[in-house]
């Protein structure tokens, strides 16, 4: 269970966060969806950690232990994956040899023993397979080179390979045709599983028709303003977010 | 005006200072007020090198003196395909020493030639000379692993010279020592001759590193590629100077320098004077000179997946430099190399 309450937090001194409550129990799937500024990807980089973005109030916790507590890569550790928007590109390091490094960074914080060579590239080579990437990509220096939609196919890799407890996705569907989008939906939804709980940001409905969610929330002006069933969604998708704006305002 | 003169003479006066446009970065005189004693003889067993049992033949050079009788030059003979490490050992703290070697690589030889300046006393003033001469169509790869001690001072200075068609590679590693230099000056005849400088600086504490390179272009079609990259952190300093002369008439030639550093702490500082003088018209010349940090949003990056702070930045500088040790064309010492940089990432 990922539990917020009353989350304040800041960026360069701009409160973006005023007081977000919100309860993501195991086993579910929740979406946020707002306008553009509403906070959404400052949530996820607080509850990951980012550097310039200061929680002023409030509380996170995963199962009881408090996030805002650890470092970025102890919350990676526990469980927590944050699915990147704009996946960063890593110069000289192959995409194997980061997923190597981090799931062994992983294993070594949990105090679990490092990973072999062969059963990691078992992991690796299925999960390549399940996503449609070719394998020799995962050689290549990782998303250096790569389009929108490799990069965001190699994150679900990534997610699928450390199987943390927690995922977030922040805009996943951003950059994505159709296809590429279905490949994603499907590696998403194969982590479904009643230990692990999501949390879908997203602008848009139409990635909730590939990745549908248990609950649907509306973040506006750092809160949440409403939630209801996923028929939420298809209320913003036909009615816009001006009303949540205003009430905000 | 050179170390190896003040080390000869015990003169001060003869070391390189600031005054020295060459060596304003890299001073000597004002570091050394006194040179320490010479070097004793000494025949203590040497541990292996960096490179170990790599090659064919050694060439051990211990305090200034050639190991086992070797001879004071080294010969390719056409034909022949040769690895051999040539190793400068400085053994006795608080003590200098100098040596000159001549390397002669004939018509159509191989050399891969695997040197390294290894400390294992404190203290030292070591400098050391190579004459090396790549004769038409030979082809010479030269590895340098500097190891020197963080207390010492060693320049190395290699004066190149190439005949038509030879080809030139050399990588240089470094990680520093209390002042160092590691210098090469070549001549280049032009005439398909082709030449590689490549080289790799990862400093901490408060070491100095000087990767100096001089080539001169003399004749028309050559070709030289020049790639440098290093990590500086704590208060290190990283001195970059590369100048390439094309002489007129030298048309036709084709010069690319690259220089990059990444600056982990704000008190490290990188000086870098990247020089091309030409005088042909018809040139094909270009340099990039970079300084700047790690990226932070890919050490977000690398957090977010688990990888803790100091591991995410010893991997992306690895990755950094690992670009230049990947050109390095012997297999086995390539992998050496690449050991060597990785373990000298780490914070």
């Amino acid at each position: 269970m990922l539990s917020i309450r009353n989350l304040h937090a800041q960026v360069d001194g701009k409160e973006i966060l005023k007081g977000l409550t919100l309860e993501i129990p195991k086993g579910e799937v929740h979406a946020i969806m707002g306008p553009n500024g509403a906070g959404k990807s400052t949530l996820s980089y607080v509850l990951t950690g980012r550097q310039g973005y200061t929680v002023t109030a409030g509380s996170a916790h995963l199962d009881g232990e408090d996030l805002l507590a650890l470092a970025p890569d102890e919350r990676a550790a526990r469980g927590v994956f944050l699915s990147f928007q704009y996946p960063l590109e890593i110069p000289g390091v192959a995409a194997l040899t980061f997923v190597r490094t981090a799931m062994n960074a992983q294993r070594r914080a949990r105090g679990e023993p490092e990973v072999s060579a062969p059963e990691f590239l078992k992991l690796a080579r299925a999960a390549a397979a399940s996503l449609k990437i070719d394998y020799e990509m995962l050689k290549r220096a990782l998303n250096v080179g790569f389009s929108g939609g490799e990069k965001k196919r190699m994150e679900i890799l990534q997610m699928a390979m450390l199987q943390p407890r927690f995922l977030i996705l922040d805009e996943t569907d951003s950059g994505l045709d159709i296809d590429a989008l279905k490949i994603v939906a499907d590696g998403v939804n194969a982590l479904r599983s009643p230990e692990r709980g999501m949390l879908v940001i997203t602008h848009y409905q139409r990635l909730l028709d590939y990745i549908r969610p248990d609950r649907v929330h509306v973040l506006a002006d750092g809160r949440i303003a409403a939630s209801g069933g996923p028929e939420l969604a298809l209320d913003l998708e036909r009615d816009g977010y001006d009303k949540y704006a205003k009430a905000a305002a | 005006m050179t170390l190896a003169a003040a080390i000869r003479s015990g003169d001060v006066t003869l070391l390189p200072s600031r005054r020295d446009e060459d060596w304003r970065w890299t001073d000597l005189r004002g570091l050394l007020r006194t040179l320490p004693t010479p070097s004793p003889e000494t025949d203590a067993a040497v541990a292996p090198g960096p490179f170990g049992a790599l090659g064919d033949s050694e060439i051990l050079v211990v305090n200034g003196r050639l190991r086992d009788d070797a001879a004071s030059t080294l010969t390719v003979r056409s034909g022949e395909k040769r690895t051999v490490r040539l190793r400068f050992v400085s053994a006795s703290p608080q003590s200098r020493h100098e040596a000159r070697l001549t390397i002669n690589v004939h018509m159509g030889a191989d050399l891969t030639l695997l040197e390294s300046h290894e400390g294992m006393a404190e203290g030292y003033v070591a400098a050391s000379g190579l004459d090396i001469r790549v004769d038409d169509g030979a082809r010479v790869e030269r590895l340098v692993i500097a190891a020197d001690d963080a207390d010492a001072v060693n320049v190395s200075q290699a004066e190149v010279v190439l005949a038509a068609g030879a080809r030139f590679s050399q990588t240089v590693l470094t990680d520093g020592a209390k002042r160092q230099r590691l210098e090469t000056r070549l001549t280049h005849p032009g005439d398909k001759a082709d030449v590689h400088l490549d080289g790799v600086y990862l400093i901490g504490g408060r070491g100095h590193a000087d990767l100096t390179t001089s080539v001169h272009h003399q004749g028309p079609g050559g070709t030289t590629e020049q790639l440098t990259k290093g990590v500086v952190r704590d208060q290190a300093r990283a001195v970059f100077q590369g100048r390439i002369v094309v002489a007129r008439g030298a048309d036709q030639t084709e010069a690319r320098m690259g220089h990059h550093a990444l600056i982990l702490s704000d008190r490290a500082e990188v000086d870098a004077k990247p020089e091309l003088e030409i005088y042909a018209d018809d040139v094909s010349c270009a340099h990039g000179n970079t300084v700047g940090a790690l990226d932070e949003d890919a050490l977000f990056y690398a957090q977010q997946r688990g990888v803790p702070y100091d591991e995410a930045r010893a991997m992306l500088a690895e990755a950094f430099v690992s670009q230049v040790v990947e050109r390095i064309e012997h297999e086995g010492a390539r992998a050496i190399c690449a050991a060597w940089a990785a373990a000298r990432v780490k914070i």
